[in-house]
């Protein structure tokens, strides 16, 4: 019964496409391997809800845009290629914008110029530079896909303990019980400042870099 | 006048662009390993954000804001929603053009920032001093003396960076803090220095 069940589970580890996932995902994470587009990673943590909408943008762009640029890849002429990339990129982020604004209007506000600063993060045209003009559609989304969701993980993962120990909530509502805060607990204001996301990050790759050398 | 030197103060130190708003970490991280190619790319930043902001404020408010385009006979247009990408154009042409200028009248100067001339492009610091821009709505005088006070901000800190670092080499850090970890948390350290002056009024 269990070997019936891992099979297909074999075969689907074995395809390149699983492969570059896991790679994007764990051992070559955008973030905490690679270092990039850490200024949006920072700036979004303070609470649960803006990371996650960022990260959904930031998903949806990079999927987005690497589709594009690979459908595109045969007609863009080598030396005007960064222009071109940047040019899809930038167009997408204005849709993202949008939609923010007209969906989701609060956050949109609380989010300010990160959402338009998609276009200058590293991962975005990186992924599209370095995958997506040289490999067939298919698979330059899934890239985009897979990239977009590691960097999602670091930052969720981040803003989770941000907000926890920093204002006491998740998702804007509180779960630290008052009977804590009677007993004497206090919420860390540091973790809510601009220095407390820089040191949360520098722990979280200590953290990542520590488990993958032990394997 | 006060309101100018104020403004000019916050954004080198309270509202530093790296240290409370997070921007330009790609550069900051991957070039501040050596002083003199950190205080080469400041200066760069520097003079790419005095000039780009201003321009793009001239371009905004004369082309893209809401009623911008009355002189057109348009005064219901509202073209802001162009301004990213009208505003990344804008940044890469100035890029672009400067290297050019760089290249013709100092050779020297062109072989030690050649690389990160056109790094700068994607320095997401200089799009965001822009954005900024917009959304506080300066005046011209403040945008120039905001986008400077940026710029140098942004060099203050990496060159510090450049200089812990240097330091930094013959600290003993834990194997897995080592590299970005480390530099991290010292950066987080520089924040807290640079947010002690909040406490300074004028």
């Amino acid at each position: 019964m269990t070997t019936a069940a891992a099979r297909p589970w074999a075969a689907v580890r074995r395809t390149a496409a699983y492969k570059e996932t896991v790679k994007a995902l764990w051992r070559a994470n955008p973030i905490s391997k690679q270092i990039l587009g850490i200024c949006s990673a920072l700036a979004v943590t303070v609470q649960l809800e803006t990371a996650l909408v960022m990260s959904l943008a930031l998903t949806g762009v990079t999927a987005g845009s690497s589709l594009a640029v690979s459908l595109l890849r045969k007609a863009i002429p080598r030396n005007i290629r960064i222009i071109v990339q940047v040019a899809v990129i930038a167009t997408l982020v204005i849709l993202a914008d949008e939609l923010l604004k007209a969906f989701l209007f609060d956050v949109s506000k609380q989010l300010s110029v990160f959402v338009g600063l998609i276009i200058t993060n590293c991962i975005v045209l990186g992924r599209s530079e370095a995958y997506a003009l040289n490999h067939p559609p298919g698979q330059a989304f899934l890239d985009g896909l897979a990239n977009g969701v590691g960097y999602s993980s670091v930052l969720l993962g981040v803003a989770f303990f941000r907000e926890l120990l920093g204002s006491g909530k998740l998702f804007g509502a509180t779960v630290i019980p008052e009977a804590f805060y009677r007993a004497g607990y206090v919420n860390n204001g540091l973790l809510v400042l601009a220095p407390g996301a820089f040191i949360m990050i520098g722990l979280f790759v200590w953290l990542e870099h520590t488990l993958l050398e032990r394997k | 006048m006060e309101n100018l030197i104020g403004l000019a103060l916050n954004s080198v130190f309270v509202g530093n662009i790296l240290l409370s708003y997070f921007l330009g970490m790609c550069s900051f991280l991957a070039v501040s390993r050596n002083l003199a190619t950190a205080a080469g790319l400041g200066v760069a930043v520097v003079f790419v954000m005095a000039l780009t902001t201003p321009v793009n404020w001239l371009i905004y408010h004369g082309l893209l804001a809401p009623g911008a385009l009355a002189w057109a006979g348009l005064p219901g247009a509202n073209l802001s929603f162009l301004k990213l990408i009208v505003f990344i154009a804008q940044i890469a042409a100035i890029v672009q053009a400067i290297e050019m200028v760089i290249d013709r009248y100092s050779p020297a100067l062109y072989t030690a920032l050649g690389v990160y001339l056109p790094l700068i492009t994607v320095n997401c610091a200089i799009l965001g001093a822009s954005l900024f821009m917009v959304e506080r709505n300066y005046s011209f005088a403040e945008t120039l003396v905001y986008g400077t006070g940026s710029g140098v901000g942004w060099c203050l800190a990496i060159v510090a960076m450049a200089a812990i670092q240097k330091k930094l080499r013959y600290a003993l850090v834990p194997r897995g803090l080592q590299g970005f970890g480390i530099n991290m948390i010292t950066t987080g350290l520089i924040a807290i220095g640079f947010m002690l002056f909040a406490g300074i009024s004028l």
